[in-house]
């Protein structure tokens, strides 16, 4: 799964690229480089995809809600003062 | 000296009591946002509660060093980060001994050795892991790592407002959060494989 012998890039280069792609932190020329790759190779397009869907699925089950009341105290608090 | 004029001053007045009530709901408006990662960075809701209570407590105090335009809630993260190590809440352990970390792919190498390469493509094929796994895999980070992962995973801050948020540079932001969710992967595989 390493080597470039179709010439898109090495799969190691693209697993490394993979965090800076979910999180559009890559430069123009590297998510240019991860695409091409992505286009080519199978093994890692599938990770990706499932490297995506894990972060959406982390973000939703580690979602609360704030509990009910808790804004009413928010609330209470204006209007204090930094000299009172 | 002679005084401002009643005028000018009465306007002046009213002019930052509206901006103060402008900074309030604005603040207000970002609360269950800010509680969402707050939740993640404590053990408990109460703690999260008091957490943001004292944030908004010392946000409204000091609404005047806020700068209108810039990100507010980035700003209030790092007023409850703050708080959050000074209560000595978060207290730092040793970090367990991670030996390999293993690879980026790991989880996702893991579920296609038991489910197939096809299985990768499903969007669902997350969801056999349990979502209390997922909250008790990200408590037991250790609290550096897990304080990036919550603010870029839970919170969707940028690296670079990570950095500003927990007053580190950027090149550590990107190295936490690596190791951070690589842990978290290896802990969810061991879940999903035990």
């Amino acid at each position: 799964m390493t080597g470039d012998p179709t010439g898109i890039g090495d799969c190691e280069k693209c697993e490394e690229l993979l965090q800076g792609f979910l999180d559009r932190e890559l430069t123009d020329a590297e998510h240019e480089l991860a695409e091409l790759h992505l286009n080519g190779c199978d093994y890692c397009r599938r990770r990706y995809a499932f490297e995506a869907s894990l972060r959406r699925y982390v973000r939703l089950s580690a979602a609360e809600r704030m509990p009910p009341g808790l804004m009413a105290r928010l609330v209470q608090l204006r209007g204090t003062d930094a000299q009172a | 000296m002679s005084e401002p004029e009643p005028d000018s001053e009465a306007r002046r007045i009213a002019g930052e009591a509206r901006d103060r009530v402008r900074f309030e709901e604005e603040a207000l408006g970002l609360a269950d946002q800010v509680y969402r990662v707050a939740r993640r960075l404590v053990g408990t809701r109460e703690e999260a509660e008091d957490l943001v209570q004292d944030t908004y407590a010392r946000a409204f105090r000091s609404w005047r060093s806020y700068t209108p335009g810039t990100n507010m809630r980035a700003w209030l993260l790092r007023i409850l980060t703050n708080l959050n190590i000074d209560r000595g809440r978060r207290i730092q352990r040793s970090p367990d001994l991670q030996p390999l970390e293993e690879t980026d792919y790991y989880l996702a190498n893991r579920v296609a050795e038991s489910q197939g390469e096809q299985a990768l493509d499903q969007e669902k094929v997350v969801e056999s892991l349990s979502q209390d796994s997922i909250v008790n895999a990200l408590s037991s980070l250790p609290h550096n790592f897990r304080d990036v992962v919550v603010l870029v995973d839970i919170g969707e801050f940028s690296y670079a407002d990570a950095a500003q948020i927990l007053d580190v540079p950027i090149g550590t932001v990107m190295s936490r959060l690596h190791r951070g969710r690589r842990q978290l992967k290896q802990r969810l595989a061991e879940e999903a494989t035990a």
